[in-house]
């Protein structure tokens, strides 16, 4: 029968194949999981230098933002050994602690004599420490990040959008220095034709399947006064999350969204920014500082028509950026600990940071970006230091996968789909998380 | 020369129902007196396995596997609903909570609107490509020149992976890099930059509905098809001997006769989009905002990235019945269609 | 019956030429986004997402290329610096200033689809035409019943099911592998094969087993060499649609999978160039993927045709 003809020779074929796939890895392999993105690229390349010193073969998994979360987290809860070494979000820390995913680097640090105070306080609390601010580390700080701006510089020297401006708004036009002013540059953009071409404001985080608008808007709103909880009682969140100030910030957001972005950028996260500012879209554009030795180098908006700025200040006059960022961890389920710990090593001495700075990854460790020669660098390594120093984080408890899922779900009803009032967006936002944390027993 | 009849019972050509015996033993040394003894019997236990033994080894290892795969999870999922468990906390203590899901969910405002869009999404794709899809199955039923090979042109759609082409569908619905705002605009003249499927919350669940219609209404239409070919032809010829004109013979003939096989195509279509998960994850994730996030999309959020497992399993069982229950409802009704 | 009116049995020539453009109309409709893809999957990446889109341009497999490897951007002093480019795809990379750093996921990803998708459908229809069989021949006690059940394990969302298999696969260690996938797909499908195959066995008369049987076969020899050359239309219909089901399944896929057993179906919306996503790229798996279960329904459309009206097509 010809199905069965068919259903034999598929058979075959696959199994012909997959017997010549595992007959090519060997037992020394490490398996590292990452995103799929520039600096993993980067990384693999950094990477030839370890198997060259150890022998030991170094193979990646890596998964585009978009998915990482639910992949990787899918196979640390299904307790897989896809992996053997994961570069996990700084937000992970908490649960893969608790849950037992990720090794205790403690003794291995003081053995080899790794010390965190080697690395930028910011990056130890935010990427290794659980519970925060307790000596408690698990996992290496590998790659440094935070929300800032690029901009497109060339059209700001333009002339006669300088002077058109200036017509409008009785200021030059600048790098912005406040969120109001942002805003401004942004409305005079939008709809503006510059070359020919019809152009937009500014690009910013709108994505809802993962994290994207939470992280544009934690962005936004850190500078306008918002605060996850009491300072003096954890998990007290009435008055802090849904202040007066936290809900002119989320109408500001929304406003922003409203008037200044290119059409159809309602799940737009940092490939969709990369791909508007690239192809000459947007003046503006938030996104991870990753994206900046990529967009450098560029060969349309690259070189002297690309610009950096760190986020600007909210009305107060608060300043901060959302951080982002991940430590390298060893998963507890892998077969090849020693080997893995042994790339750790490798990771954290100062002249594999330093070439890792030079390849495009932001390195973490204080004697690569306190170096003098560091912000002359690049043209970006200055506003990389100055927003690395202004970073706030999400939460990172256990249950942080809930939290996001309640922000997502509440910005994006009420940003993009223009669904109640911010306050009422933000009402409901501590309802929900008072409810996950009642249900993880905090409150 | 098909035979038509259904075979409820087991026959001897000489009218006798049959005896099947148990033990083998017996069973070997009885059925060769039995083939000497008669000849011309129909002897229906044989040398070897005997019918019940046959029947047991054909049936049983579908059973059990579905026993394993569907059942098994099935009920592991409804005692999960008792509880709070999280499948990213194994090592925490489960706490039997009794209703407490189950109200939860039906309390929530939330989920009521997951249920609203689930409802239009099936609701509108079930009327579009039953529409569509009977039309274009009557017009092929002309029988034109070259009718075969456009009814296998028109089923492409249908054999694509429908995660897939939600992925690509994204891409076709951008409104400056997409070309369906580019055709639309070009009907219409409407600026591309304006037509935004995936952003306007007006639009958005009417994209999913389009993507769907234009994916499996070939298979509503190979179903319809079907209907219209078993109606035989001599009662069309009875009906213009009667001089019934086209429009009467559609009415009375056409319909009415097609009928049970458009309802089949309704009740299949219909459990597929209550259940529908890929094409809508992919094309618009839900959104924006809340607008296209059906149910299954609430669920996999639910199970698979809040981890409330014992949560998430409560609301899979709510939605099993729902469509069980429907579906039981439905083909009560179509049998009842059918047997007229 | 008269020429000039229209006949439903006998259409006249104006009204199948008024069908024939409907159809045809629809059918050419129908194509237009899949041979947008197509036509995709031969643009360069800036033209593919140039605005407004080109419909004339100048073809290129940097699609393909890119489907299959991955690549680094480097500067234009590294690239000169190595060796010529030793293939077609390498000189293409390097136009764009990137290097190929080795082979994507695709490949084995695909290679997943066909062992679990033509390993799943050779299982289930192997069961089906089994249990169906059974059914069909032999009382089976609360038979309805059973039937009625079997068909509605299908109507529980795959997420809703996925949840409790994702804990069982956990607990065995199935978790992201073939058999377990293999195993999964096959009990969803046998519910339809069972119901499909019963309606073409039921249609095969008994007096072809049962004058076997005299002959002197045995029940299973009878089954073998009488019943199932007859059933095979039913048989290939309900391996297609067994076939199509796993093979573009993603829920499943992408819960229960992560990496070594992962299919295509979760690998495709995934594959992202600098940017977002790598449009040529995937409309280049698109089209790879879709070319298997194309040529296979098209081989066997007639038994499609049959397998969709349960073989209920009497005339």
């Amino acid at each position: 029968m010809k199905s069965t003809l068919k259903v034999s020779l598929g058979l075959a074929a696959g199994l012909a194949a997959s017997t010549a796939m595992t007959g090519a890895s060997q037992a020394e392999d490490l398996t590292l999981c990452w995103a799929a993105w520039d600096p993993a690229n980067a990384l693999v390349e950094l990477s030839k230098d370890f198997t060259t010193q150890t022998g030991i073969g170094m193979k990646f998994e890596f998964v585009p933002w978009t998915n990482y979360a639910d992949r990787f987290l899918n196979e640390l809860n299904s307790k897989g050994k896809l992996c053997d070494l994961i570069i996990g979000d700084s937000q992970w820390i908490g649960g893969s602690a608790e849950n037992g995913h990720y090794v205790k680097l403690n003794d291995f640090f003081d053995k080899e004599g790794i010390k965190m105070s080697d690395f930028v306080d910011a990056t130890v609390v935010g990427y290794s420490q659980w519970p925060k601010n307790t000596p408690n580390y698990w996992s290496l700080p590998a790659f440094g990040d935070v929300v800032g701006w690029t901009y497109r510089k060339d059209w700001f020297a333009k002339p006669e959008i300088q002077a058109a401006f200036k017509e409008k708004y009785g200021r030059d036009l600048a790098v912005p220095a406040t969120f109001a002013e942002l805003k401004d540059i942004a409305e005079f953009f939008q709809n503006r034709d510059v070359d020919g071409k019809k152009v937009y404001g500014a690009s910013i985080y709108t994505e809802r399947g993962s994290e994207g608008v939470t992280m544009g808007v934690m962005d936004v709103l850190y500078s306008f006064g918002f605060k996850y909880e009491n300072p003096e009682k954890p998990y007290d969140m009435e008055g802090f999350v849904n202040s007066d100030k936290s809900v002119a910030g989320l109408e500001f957001y929304k406003s922003l969204y409203d008037c200044c972005t290119p059409p159809g950028a309602s799940n737009s996260y940092m490939g969709e920014g990369i791909d508007a500012f690239k192809s000459g879209q947007v003046a503006m554009h938030m996104n991870f500082a990753f994206t900046w030795p990529g967009l450098q180098k560029d060969e349309s908006v690259g070189g002297d028509k690309v610009g950096f700025f760190a986020n600007p200040a909210g009305p107060d006059g608060e300043k901060f950026a959302q951080l982002g960022g991940q430590g390298i961890s060893v998963v507890a389920y892998s077969e090849k600990q020693d080997a893995a710990l042994k790339y750790i090593k490798w990771f954290a001495t100062t002249d594999v940071q330093k070439k890792w700075w030079s390849l495009g990854g932001f390195s973490c460790l204080k004697s690569v970006v306190e170096d003098p020669t560091f912000e002359a660098s690049q043209p970006y390594a200055k506003t990389f230091l100055d927003s690395m120093a202004i970073v706030k984080d999400f939460w990172a408890e256990p249950s942080y996968a809930s939290l996001l899922q309640a922000s997502q779900k509440r910005f994006h009803d009420y940003v993009v789909a223009g669904q109640g009032t911010a306050k009422e967006a933000l009402d409901g936002l501590v309802a929900d998380w008072t409810e996950v944390f009642q249900d993880d027993g905090k409150i | 020369m098909r035979g038509a009849e259904t075979p409820e019972t087991m026959q001897d050509p000489s009218g006798k129902p049959v005896v099947t015996d148990t033990t083998s033993s017996i069973l070997d040394r009885a059925a060769e007196a039995a083939v000497r003894a008669t000849p011309d019997n129909l002897a229906t236990r044989v040398r070897g396995l005997s019918d019940r033994m046959v029947a047991w080894i054909f049936i049983a290892p579908t059973m059990l596997l579905l026993l394993a795969i569907n059942i098994f999870p099935l009920i592991w999922a409804i005692q999960l609903s008792f509880t709070n468990y999280r499948a990213n906390r194994p090592n925490e203590e489960v706490k039997n909570i009794g209703l407490q899901n189950y109200s939860r969910i039906l309390n929530d405002h939330d989920t009521w609107i997951a249920m609203q869009a689930t409802a239009h999404f099936v609701l509108w794709t079930i009327v579009l490509q039953t529409l569509i899809g009977f039309t274009l199955a009557y017009l092929i039923d002309r029988k034109f020149r070259g009718h075969a090979f456009w009814t296998t042109i028109i089923l492409v759609p249908m054999m694509l992976s429908p995660a897939v082409v939600g992925n690509f569908w994204r891409f076709l619905y951008e409104p400056q890099i997409g070309l369906f705002a580019y055709v639309i605009s070009f009907f219409t003249g409407i600026p591309p930059t304006e037509i935004l499927m995936l952003s306007s919350v007006k639009l958005a669940p009417w994209a999913i509905i389009i993507v769907d219609t234009w994916m499996w209404t070939p298979y509503v239409m190979l179903i319809c098809l079907a209907g219209l070919r078993s109606i035989p032809d001599y009662i069309y010829e009875a009906a213009e001997v009667d001089r019934a004109s086209n429009w009467r013979q559609f009415w009375s003939i056409t319909l009415p006769m097609a009928l049970p096989f458009i309802m089949l195509a309704v009740l299949f279509r219909g459990i597929e989009n209550f259940k529908m998960f890929d094409m809508v994850n992919l094309l618009t994730g839900g959104g924006p905002g809340s607008t296209t996030e059906v149910a299954s999309i609430t669920l996999k959020r639910e199970a698979f990235e809040k981890w409330r497992t014992g949560f998430s399993s409560a609301f899979a069982i709510i939605l099993f019945v729902a469509v069980f229950g429907l579906a039981n409802i439905y083909v009560k009704v179509l049998n009842r269609v059918k047997s007229r | 019956m008269s020429a000039a009116a229209h006949s439903v049995v006998a259409p006249s020539t104006t009204s199948k030429r008024v069908a024939a453009t409907f159809v045809v109309v629809y059918a050419v409709i129908s194509m237009i986004p899949l041979f947008w893809i197509f036509a995709t999957s031969f643009k360069t990446p800036p033209d593919s997402i140039a605005y407004p889109p080109k419909v004339l341009f100048t073809p290129s497999m940097e699609g393909y290329c890119n489907l299959f490897t991955t690549r680094t951007r480097q500067t234009p002093e590294y690239i000169n610096s190595l060796p010529p480019a030793t293939s077609f795809c390498d000189e293409t990379t390097r136009k764009r200033n990137m290097v190929i750093a080795g082979p994507s996921n695709f490949l084995p990803r695909f290679v997943n689809s066909l062992i679990i998708a033509f390993g799943s459908t050779f299982c289930a229809v192997f069961l089906g035409t089994l249990a169906a069989y059974g059914f069909s021949r032999f009382k089976v006690p609360m038979a309805d019943d059973l039937l009625f059940f079997i068909l509605s394990t299908r109507m529980m969302p795959p997420i809703a099911v996925a949840i409790p298999i994702y804990l069982m696969y956990r607990e065995l260690g199935l978790s992201d592998t073939a058999l377990g996938m293999i195993l999964l797909y096959t009990a969803v499908n046998v519910s339809l094969a069972v119901w499909l195959l019963k309606g073409f066995i039921d249609e095969i008369p008994r007096e072809y087993e049962e004058a076997a049987m005299i002959d002197g076969y045995t029940r299973l020899q009878a089954f073998r060499k009488v019943v199932l050359p007859q059933a095979t239309t039913g048989i290939a219909a309900t391996a297609i649609f067994c076939l199509i089901f796993a093979w573009n399944e993603y829920a499943f896929a992408s819960l229960l999978t992560s990496g070594t057993a992962q299919t295509a179906p979760p690998f495709i919306p995934t594959i992202i160039g600098e940017g977002g996503q790598d449009w040529p790229a995937v409309a280049a798996g698109t089209t790879v993927f879709l070319v298997p279960i194309l040529v296979f329904t098209i081989l066997l459309r007639k038994q499609l045709l049959r397998g969709i009206t349960f073989g209920a097509v009497r005339k």
